[in-house]
C-alpha cells in the first residue's frame, strides 16, 4: 500500500503533540505521534480520534449568519465573501463609533497565537484575551510574584526527577503525551510519586503516596510542609542563602503552621506530613512539585501555587536537572527565533478593558482576564466593549454560569465565533465562521522552548471537506477588508517566509520530519547563568507588586465554609478520552464515554441510600439541576462530589452530545464574580451543590 | 500461540483507551463494536492505596484456537507461516459459532456486512514490516509486540 506521510500538529487538545498522518488515496488511514519526535509514535485517545472529527456529519459546513434571537439556533448559510464582508462592515461601524478598543478577542493561547495577536494590534485594540482565567492564571502569577517571570520561565524535567508531587495536576488523565511518558520513565527508574487530591484519580493509582485531602485546604498542607522543611533544616541552605530574599519573613510566617495544625485542617495525619517532607528533602534537588496547570479552583489557589514554587525553591530544584530547569529559547542555542507577526504593528495605547496591568497592577496584561472583560461589556466600565470574536474558544462552557454570561454579552453589537466544531458560544453568536479542523489546515510555524528548542510545522493533510477555511485564511481575509495590508497575506507560504526570514531555516528543512531542531543536546543552565527577573535578582518571598496592590504575599490561612447537610462541594476534572467539552460529540469518543457520572463518598452515599449506579439529582441554588448515575467510592473526600467537565450540552446541532450528562459549569451560579484576587483565576470549586437520590 | 503476542506493561498503562480508538480507526470498525478491549477495575492494595487492576484483551491468536474447529464453513483459519488466526471473508456466513466457542468472546458480528470480524494483529501492517496499530501508537508505550522464537524466549518483533 502506498502510504503518503504528512507531518502535522494535533488539535484535539491544547497540548499540540506533533503527529504523523498516514494517507492513502486522499483518505486518512492512521494517525500516530510523530515517530521522529520524543513521542516516538505515541498518541492519546483524543489524537487517535482525529478522523472522528473529520467525518462527523454534525460539522458546520458553511459560514452562518444568525436570524432570530441569539441562541435561538436560526441560521442562514452564507458564502465566505458575504460573511467576511458582514463581519468587517460591522467591525468598522463599531470601531467608528466606539474606537478600536471596543473589540475583544479570546482564544486558547497556544503556539499559533502570534497571528491573532497581530490582528488585534493591527486593529489597535489592547483587548486580546485567552482562556487562562479558567486555567493557569494563578500559576502564572504565583511564578511572577516570586521569580519575576511566568510559569513558562522554567520547565518540568520529569524524566530525570526522583520525586514528583501532583497536587491538582492529574497528569495521567489530563494527558500531555510527552509528560506522561517522561513521568512513567522516572517511575520506572525508581522515582517516587506523591499525589494530593480530593479523590483517587488514575494518577493516584500510580502513586507511592496518596494523600486524600479535604477540598480547599491545599494551602494549609503546603504551609505545613514549608514549616517542616525550615524547622527540621531540610531545605537547601546554600541555595536559599544565594537566591532567597526575605527568607526570615517566610520563616516567621510559617512558625505556627505545624503539621499538627495542618492535620486539623486537611485531615492528613501530621506524621504523614513529616514523612512526606523528609522524603522530598531526600530526593532534592531532583524534585518536582508540580505548581499546577488547571488551578482555577479556589479563592486561594494563587497561594497554593505560590507555596508550591516556594517549596521547590527551598529544595533547590529551581534550575536543577530533574527539577524545574530554566527554559531555553532559540537565542540560548545561538539561533534567531521566528519573526513575530505581532511585530508588524505598534502596541495599542489604550488601557485594557479588563483592568489588567493598570486597575489590577499585579495582573499580567498579556492575556488579561476574560471574566473581567465580560464585566466591561456589561457595564461599559472603563469604556464600551461592543464587538467580540471568540476563536476556537467556548467561554459559555469553560467559564461558570452561562446564563449570567449571556446577560453580560447582551450589550454586544457583534459576536463572532471562529470554530471547528459546534459549541455553546458558537450557538450563541451572530456569525459562525467554520475553521477547518486541524487535519484540513496548515498553520503558521510554531516554536517550542524547552531543553531542546525547536520549530515545528503543521502541514495540511486533507483538503477541506466542506466550506471551511484555515485560521490564516480567515484572519488575513478580515485583515484585508479592514485595511491591515501588512498582514493581508495571500498564501501560507508567504507567512512562513515572513516568519523564517532571520532564522537561517527554510521551509524545505521541515520536509523530512516536520521538526527543525535548533540544538543537539539538552540545554541545562549552570548556576552562574540563573536569572530571576525580580528587582533584587532573587526569589522574593515578599512580592512588591502584590503588596502595592494591597495583596499580602504571605497570606494567613483562612478556613473555608463547610457544605451544609445534604450539600457537597462540587469538584471537576478531566478524563483521558475527552477534552474539556469539545470532543463529547466526536462519534469515536462519544462511543467511549457518552455521559459523566457523579463520584460520591461511600459513607455519605450509604447515609443517603445511594448505591453504585443509582440515578441521583444534583442541583445548585438556581433553577438548573441534572440527573446522572452515582459512582460510589471510599476514595473521594466526604465533602466533595466530582464529575468530569464538559457534558450537558444545550446545543441541538451536537446531535450526540445534546443533553447528555450534567453540566458542572451550570451548577456554579454567580461563579463569574468569584475569583482569586491575587492570581486572577476564576474559583470554580467554591460552589456547593445538593445531591438527592431519585 | 502464534509466533506473536501483544504484551501489556501494566505499570505503564494508564487505561487511556487510545488502543481501542487506534484499532477502531485503523480497522474502520462499525459503531458499537470493538476488536480489542482495555479494562480496569478499581482495587485497594494491601497498604490501602488506590490501584487499578488492568487487563488488555485483543485476540490471543491461540495455538489451539476454539474458534477454528467451531467454524462450519472453514472461514476461520490459522495462517501457517506465523500462526495468526484469521477470517476468510468470502467463506463467512455470520453464523457466530466462533463467537460462541471463544472463551473470551473475541470475534464480533458486523451488522453492516453480515460477517464476523476479529482482531487480526493488523496482519496487513505486520506484512509491511510494521506493528499492530494499538502497539504502534499506545500513549505510554505500554503495549509491546513480541515474537516468540522458542519456548521461554521472547524478543520485540519489529
Amino acid at each position: 500500500m502506498t502510504i503518503e506521510k504528512k507531518f502535522s500538529v494535533c488539535g484535539m487538545c491544547t497540548v499540540r503533540c506533533p503527529i504523523q498522518v498516514d494517507m492513502k488515496d486522499g483518505d486518512i488511514k492512521f494517525i500516530q505521534g510523530n515517530p521522529h519526535s520524543p513521542l516516538k509514535g505515541a498518541l492519546c485517545a483524543r489524537g487517535a480520534a482525529g478522523p472522528g472529527l473529520i467525518n462527523d456529519p454534525d460539522r458546520i459546513r458553511t459560514p452562518l449568519i444568525r436570524e432570530g434571537e441569539r441562541g435561538q439556533g436560526k441560521w442562514r448559510q452564507s458564502s465566505w465573501d458575504e460573511a467576511l464582508d458582514y463581519v468587517a462592515d460591522k467591525l468598522k461601524t463599531v470601531i467608528r463609533e466606539y474606537g478600536s478598543r471596543s473589540l475583544l478577542w479570546s482564544d486558547r493561547g497556544g503556539p499559533f497565537r502570534d497571528l491573532h495577536q497581530a490582528f488585534m494590534k493591527g486593529i489597535g485594540s489592547p483587548n486580546y484575551c485567552n482562556h487562562d482565567a479558567t486555567c493557569a492564571r494563578n500559576v502564572q502569577h504565583a511564578a511572577m510574584s516570586l521569580f519575576g517571570f511566568g510559569r513558562k520561565g522554567v520547565l518540568y524535567d520529569l524524566k530525570n526527577a526522583r520525586h514528583v508531587v501532583l497536587q491538582t495536576r492529574n497528569i495521567f488523565e489530563a494527558i500531555n503525551v510527552k509528560e506522561v511518558n517522561d513521568l512513567l520513565d522516572s517511575l520506572g527508574n525508581g522515582g517516587k510519586l506523591t499525589v494530593i487530591d480530593v479523590r483517587a484519580n488514575v494518577s493516584a493509582a500510580k502513586a507511592n503516596r496518596f494523600l486524600l485531602i479535604k477540598p480547599g485546604t491545599d494551602y494549609a498542607l503546603n504551609l505545613a510542609v514549608i514549616h517542616e522543611l525550615i524547622d527540621k533544616k531540610l531545605y537547601d541552605a546554600d541555595f536559599v542563602e544565594k537566591w532567597f530574599k526575605d527568607f526570615q519573613e517566610l520563616e516567621n510566617f510559617v512558625r505556627d503552621y505545624t503539621p499538627d495544625w495542618a492535620e486539623g485542617k486537611t485531615g492528613i495525619k501530621a506524621q504523614e506530613i513529616r514523612n512526606f517532607a523528609a522524603d522530598l528533602a531526600a530526593a532534592s534537588p531532583s524534585v518536582i512539585w508540580h505548581p499546577g496547570w488547571m488551578n482555577a479552583r479556589y479563592t486561594d489557589s494563587f497561594y497554593v501555587s505560590r507555596t508550591i514554587y516556594i517549596i521547590n525553591s527551598l529544595l533547590g530544584s529551581i534550575g536543577a536537572k530533574g527539577g524545574l530547569p530554566f527554559m531555553a529559547k532559540p537565542g540560548d542555542c545561538g539561533r534567531k527565533g521566528l519573526k513575530a507577526l505581532a511585530g508588524l504593528f505598534p502596541k495599542p495605547e489604550d488601557k485594557r478593558a479588563d483592568g489588567a496591568g493598570w486597575k489590577h497592577k499585579h495582573i499580567d496584561p498579556g492575556p488579561g482576564l476574560l471574566h473581567l472583560a465580560f464585566k466591561a461589556i456589561e457595564t461599559s466600565d472603563p469604556y464600551p466593549v461592543k464587538a467580540y470574536i471568540s476563536y476556537r474558544h467556548d467561554p459559555l462552557m469553560a467559564f461558570p454560569d452561562p446564563e449570567a454570561q449571556k446577560k453580560m454579552l447582551e450589550k454586544l453589537d457583534l459576536m463572532v465565533s471562529v470554530t471547528f466544531s459546534w459549541s455553546a458560544t458558537a450557538w450563541h453568536s451572530d456569525v459562525v465562521l467554520p475553521l477547518s479542523p486541524y487535519l484540513e489546515r496548515e498553520s503558521i510555524i510554531a516554536a517550542k522552548n524547552g531543553l531542546k528548542p525547536h520549530f515545528f510545522i503543521r502541514q495540511r493533510a486533507l483538503e477541506p471537506k466542506y466550506e471551511n477555511r484555515s485560521d490564516w485564511e480567515i484572519i488575513c481575509g478580515l485583515a484585508k477588508r479592514l485595511g491591515l495590508d501588512a498582514m493581508a497575506f495571500d498564501s501560507i507560504e508567504d507567512i512562513w517566509k515572513f516568519q523564517l526570514q532571520d532564522t537561517g531555516v527554510s521551509i524545505d528543512d521541515f520536509e523530512a520530519t516536520g521538526i527543525v531542531p535548533l540544538t543537539d543536546k539538552p540545554i541545562y543552565f549552570g548556576e552562574d547563568k540563573f536569572q530571576f527577573k525580580t528587582e533584587s535578582g532573587k526569589i522574593e518571598m515578599i512580592a512588591p507588586k502584590w503588596e502595592n496592590s494591597g495583596i499580602p504575599s504571605l497570606k494567613p490561612y483562612e478556613d473555608k465554609p463547610d457544605p451544609g447537610p445534604g450539600f457537597f462541594r462540587i469538584t471537576f476534572g478531566r478524563c483521558g478520552v475527552h477534552t474539556q467539552g469539545h470532543t463529547i460529540n466526536n462519534p469515536i469518543l462519544f462511543e467511549q464515554m457518552s455521559e459523566n457520572v457523579l463520584w460520591i463518598n461511600s459513607d455519605k452515599a450509604s447515609e443517603m441510600g445511594i448505591a453504585e449506579g443509582d440515578m441521583v439529582r444534583v442541583s445548585a441554588n438556581n433553577s438548573y439541576s441534572g440527573k446522572l448515575k452515582a459512582h460510589v467510592t471510599s476514595f473521594i473526600h466526604p465533602q466533595a462530589v466530582f464529575m468530569v467537565h464538559g457534558f450537558g450540552s444545550e446545543v441541538p446541532a451536537e446531535t450526540r452530545a445534546f443533553k447528555k450528562g450534567v453540566a458542572d459549569f451550570r451548577l456554579m451560579k454567580g461563579g463569574m464574580d468569584i475569583w482569586d484576587k491575587a492570581g486572577g483565576g476564576v474559583a470554580l470549586q467554591e460552589h456547593f451543590v445538593k445531591v438527592e437520590k431519585i | 500461540m502464534s509466533r506473536y503476542r501483544i504484551k501489556l506493561d501494566k505499570d505503564r498503562c494508564i487505561v487511556c483507551h487510545s488502543c481501542e480508538v487506534l484499532c477502531k480507526v485503523k480497522n474502520e470498525t462499525p459503531e458499537g463494536i470493538s476488536l480489542n478491549q482495555i479494562m480496569a477495575e478499581p482495587q485497594v492494595s494491601e497498604e490501602g492505596y488506590p490501584r487499578l487492576k488492568i487487563k488488555y484483551q485483543p485476540c490471543l491468536h491461540c495455538k489451539k484456537p476454539e474458534c477454528v474447529p467451531a467454524c462450519p464453513t472453514g472461514a476461520l483459519y490459522i495462517r501457517e507461516k506465523d500462526g495468526l488466526v484469521l477470517v476468510k471473508d468470502e467463506l463467512c456466513d455470520g453464523c457466530m459459532e466462533c463467537l460462541e466457542a471463544c472463551p473470551w468472546s473475541v470475534p464480533r458480528f458486523n451488522e453492516q456486512t453480515g460477517k464476523m470480524i476479529k482482531c487480526d494483529f493488523c496482519v496487513d501492517r505486520i506484512d509491511s514490516g510494521l506493528e499492530p496499530a494499538c502497539v504502534t501508537a499506545c500513549t505510554t508505550h505500554a503495549l509491546r509486540f513480541v515474537e516468540a522464537k522458542e519456548k521461554g524466549t521472547a524478543k520485540k518483533a519489529a
